[in-house]
């Protein structure tokens, strides 16, 4: 032996194995290259361009802010999204708190209604509203004379369509703090307003931040909305899609969208920093609560949580039935023409078929794509750079606006000088524009799901000789089927109702239920927008329900093996 | 053992995780058919050199060489192992069966003949009636046995145990040392277990590798390292052992504040009027027949008797050496028959044979491991 060889770093041969790995892995990396990193950077350099193509500089920057139509946009939507936010979180947190705290009947019902507004497009509660409380609505009377139009009809719009999002967040962090803390605070002598202000409220204090800023992210950068109900009342939202189709000046939209990048980067990052945190927390273990009965308690918080479950079922139901009759609010004899798209303008039929094509492509191609890449992320052995910039690619579309991403596609894909550019106005650059808009929640599930799942699998397979892809294929995803159908659910309901990110893409061929209600809507059909909602909720809620049963049936099958 | 050519040997390995140095200088050879224990405290490294023998993580720098080949950079799938983790990593969604028949399932292997392999592997570690369960049906012991049967179902030339049953409580425990051992014995596998359990390694190994700070301290045969221990960390490691500090005296005498010893153990080196620790076993201790004139005899105080079970564990004040104690072990014949009791004055003695002198200051850690 030499000692000099004895010395030297050890070379690693790489074998196939890596090879086929890293190949996958470099091929996922290059995909998000194509389809966020590049049109991003297409998008920013836009905003510093003229029509021309020129260098600027800070140029479209000094007109937008010195337009005060345009700045104006930036002080609205911080407003509304800040009102909105304080709202729909206070609202979610005592329909958290009597979910949990409480010991109410009909809990699961009460859930399962505070989730409906996750199956809309954000366009269908807004017309809704209007139905409620527009010019002929029956219930006008109750805003005193003001205008459903503007600010409070944005504010109601996106309290309930963000309800369910918020709810959600705040109902993990909620089931998940000790019980021993509050048997603690009692037995010490605590009332319970006390014990409020000394436990509860200090335990869930992370998942109530981490609301907020998902909450003011979402409603920011929510287009639906304001769409339809913000009459004049300009936010960074609508002015995007404004600029874009209205004005056809893309530079400007541009600097739009990239101001609306920012609070929604601000957000994206402190919620990333909170996370953090919170899992610290959550590791120490914990006994869940138990809540006791108490009569009066109760009975408030089950008339609270019936309260907002009218409302957003009214929501729901004033929308269905606007649907189904023939002329709101004069003639209400029922019928089912609105249902007949082909007759109507901005979109027609096919927009259903095309909607469900493409969210179905989304979920299947999404979730392979999505679940394979984190498997290779979390899974794999060397190639560390290759992982790193990996699992920084896979957060950048949470950061990056619907609207945002569908304006940069269209400066990247529809560039001339872009071997691309077949793609553009075609279903697939939908369906990836989707994947990618929706990719940093599915690969965080995905994760979360790996992680369960003893990380020497490998490392035994290869101690067998087995490939790799055969003990993914026969172990991680069986035991992982779960978590793949939930990312293929959230992928299709999201494919349904998203309008944000297609609205700059589809063509005339490749219309979408969502954006026909849009455009049904700016056509002032608004019952075939209902209509079109309506469909897109019951093939959203279709999917969930068989989602559901796939899982209920799965853990009936696999229970020998699964430890519960 | 010499003579032959070693079947696995590593050759100044060392492992740097970033500027952390969890493996230096690690030269071992292991032969056909030993059973070799990692013993050292959690965190010293034993893992990570499995895990570099196997190809799992591979060392920084040294030479790794199975069967006359060089394997130092290959990847695990290039390499010839079974291996048993703590976590036994059964695969939940697969039976009994189709875990032992994994690794022999892609080698073109026919049905009939995987059945009949994991047919006998199942047999001999009495599972035959447990084929059809998945992982979670079984007891931890019985997972344990899966798991070696899967790592052993494709006859590989050497195998790897990664605390193999750390996770299993005490009698199952010991029952699976003994299995492990048989079945390790019977098939002649070369074999490699990591433990920080000195009794598991002591009852199952032929060759100890003791390590500690990720470098080697000792490599012996249980006796030689139980009775031998070649310097304080092995020997405080290892069993139970009396720390006293004294100075080296003439020749193969030690002395203990007015207290001379001889011994035959002394290293070299060692000058005259040096600091050293002389080490004893409690059990080494002499207790009976012991008068002022034997060898190295020791006039003490009894401080406490505990009660053990099968013996007496004392606390023997020494005033001569400077108010140190000595725990000896005291039968329980001997305590009933000179009516032994606590306070009592009992002169034993330090048989030289048993005395390891150690030329360095030892300060004793009880939470080593
Ligand atoms: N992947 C790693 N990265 C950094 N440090 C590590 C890694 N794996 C192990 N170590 C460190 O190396 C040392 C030895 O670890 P290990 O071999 O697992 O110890 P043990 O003897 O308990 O099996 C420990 O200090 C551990 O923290
Ligand atoms: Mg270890």
């Amino acid at each position: 032996m030499a000692p000099a060889a004895a010395l030297g770093i050890v070379r690693h041969k790489v074998s196939s194995e890596d090879w086929i790995m890293r190949g996958i892995l470099g091929a996922i990396a290059l995909y998000l290259l194509v389809a966020i990193v590049l049109p991003l950077y297409a998008l920013l350099s836009k905003g510093f361009q003229d029509k021309d193509g020129n260098f600027t500089g800070l140029d479209n920057f000094t007109e937008f802010f010195t337009t005060p139509a345009l700045s104006q946009s930036v002080a609205n939507s911080l407003t509304i999204s800040s009102i909105s936010t304080v709202i729909v979180v206070s609202l979610a947190f005592v329909y958290a708190y009597a979910l949990t705290r409480s010991c109410m009947a009909f809990k699961s019902l009460f859930k399962g209604i505070a989730l409906i507004p996750i199956l809309m497009p954000s366009l269908l509660p807004a017309i809704s509203l209007i139905f409620m409380f527009g010019k002929q609505g029956f219930l006008t009377f109750m805003l005193f004379g003001n205008e459903i139009y503007g600010p409070i009809g944005i504010v109601m719009g996106e309290v309930i369509y963000i309800f369910p999002h918020v709810l959600m967040i705040i109902l993990i962090s909620m089931s998940m703090s000790d019980g021993r803390l509050y048997e603690a605070s009692q037995s010490l002598g605590a009332g319970p307003v006390r014990t409020f202000f000394t436990v509860t409220l200090p335990s869930i204090r992370y998942g109530l931040v981490s609301a907020g800023f998902v909450a003011f992210t979402l409603i920011i950068t929510d287009f639906g909305v304001p769409k339809v109900v913000g009459g004049q009342y300009n936010v960074l939202a609508t002015d995007v899609y404004k600029q874009v189709i209205g004005r056809q000046d893309f530079e400007m939209g541009a600097v739009v969208s990239m101001v609306l990048l920012v609070p929604a980067v601000i957000a994206f990052a402190a919620d990333r920093i909170i996370q953090r945190k919170q899992v610290a927390i959550l590791t120490a273990r914990a006994v869940p609560y138990a809540p006791t009965p108490s009569p009066r308690f109760d009975a408030i918080m089950t008339a609270y949580c019936a309260l907002v479950g009218i409302v957003i079922v009214g929501i729901l139901s004033v929308a269905m039935f606007a649907s189904l009759v023939k002329f709101w609010p004069y003639n209400l004899s029922l019928t089912l023409a609105n249902y007949d798209f082909s007759l109507r303008d901005g979109g027609g039929g096919d927009s259903y078929f095309n909607s469900v094509k493409m969210a179905s492509w989304t979920a299947v191609i999404g979730t392979c794509v999505i679940f394979t890449g984190a498997y290779l992320v979390e899974k794999s052995k060397g190639f560390l750079a290759g992982r790193a910039a990996m699992q920084f690619l896979v957060m950048m579309p949470m950061a990056v606006p619907g609207l945002s991403l569908g304006l940069a596609y269209i400066f990247f894909f529809n560039h001339p000088g872009n071997p691309l550019n077949f793609l553009y106005h075609t279903l697939p650059i939908l369906v990836i524009c989707t994947i990618t808009h929706f990719y940093t929640v599915s690969h965080l599930t995905a994760i979360t799901a790996l992680k369960q799942i003893d990380n020497e699998f490998e490392s035994v397979s290869a101690s067998l000789k087995v490939p790799f892809y055969k003990t993914f294929w026969r172990v991680t995803v069986p035991i992982c089927v779960p978590a793949i159908l939930d990312i293929s659910m959230y992928l299709f309901v999201n494919a349904m109702t998203t309008v944000s990110a297609v609205v700059f893409l589809y063509s005339p061929d490749t219309a979408l239920a969502s954006v026909a209600v849009l455009n049904m809507d700016d056509a002032g059909e608004q019952a075939s927008a209902a209509a079109m909602g309506i469909m897109i909720v019951l093939t959203a809620g279709g999917a969930r329900l068989l989602h559901a049963v796939l899982t209920r049936g799965l853990a009936r099958r696999t229970q020998a093996w699964r430890k519960r | 053992m010499t003579g032959k050519d070693a079947y696995l040997k590593v050759e100044n390995l060392t492992k740097m995780f970033g500027d952390f140095t969890a493996l230096e200088d690690i030269s071992l050879e292991v032969f056909e058919g030993e059973f070799v224990c990692f013993l050292g405290p959690s965190g010293c490294g034993k893992t990570t050199l499995l895990r570099a023998i196997a190809g799992l993580d591979i060392q920084t720098h040294g030479r790794v060489e199975q069967a006359g080949k060089d394997i130092s950079g290959l990847p695990p799938l290039e390499r010839d192992f079974g291996i048993v983790f703590q976590s036994y990593a059964l695969f939940p969604n697969l039976t009994v069966h189709q875990n032992v028949a994994y690794g022999l399932v892609s080698r073109k292997t026919s049905k009939p003949e995987i059945d009949a392999r994991v047919a006998e592997l199942l047999e001999s570690v009495g599972l035959v009636d447990q084929e059809d369960k998945y992982p979670a049906q079984l007891s931890g012991g019985q997972q344990q046995r899966v798991a070696l049967s899967r790592a052993l179902a494709t006859k590989p030339g050497l195998l790897l145990l990664d605390e193999p049953l750390s996770a299993l409580d005490a009698k199952v425990r010991i029952r699976l040392r003994h299995e492990i051992k048989a079945l390790q014995h019977q098939l002649g596998v070369t074999t490699i277990m990591v433990t920080h359990d000195q009794e598991e390694a002591l009852t199952m190994a032929d060759r100890i590798v003791v390590i500690n700070e990720g470098v080697i301290e000792q490599v012996g045969t249980p006796q030689d390292i139980y009775s031998r221990p070649v310097n304080p960390f092995v020997a405080d490691f290892i069993g139970t052992m009396n720390f006293l500090s004294g100075v080296a005296g003439n020749q193969a005498q030690v002395r203990l504040g007015d207290i001379e010893l001889t011994t035959n153990n002394c290293p070299d080196g060692i000058q005259k009027d040096d600091p050293i620790t002389v080490c004893i076993r409690p059990e080494d201790i002499a207790t009976r027949g012991v008068t002022p004139d034997t060898e190295n005899a020791v006039p003490t105080v009894i401080e406490t008797l505990e009660f053990l079970g099968s013996f007496y564990r004392a606390s023997l004040a020494v005033q001569d050496a400077g108010e140190t104690t000595i725990r000896a072990d005291f039968s329980i014949n001997l305590v009933r028959d000179l009516d032994i009791k606590e306070g009592q004055e009992f002169t034993v003695a330090l048989p030289s044979d048993h005395i390891r002198v150690y030329g360095e200051i030892f300060t004793h850690a009880d939470d080593l491991i």
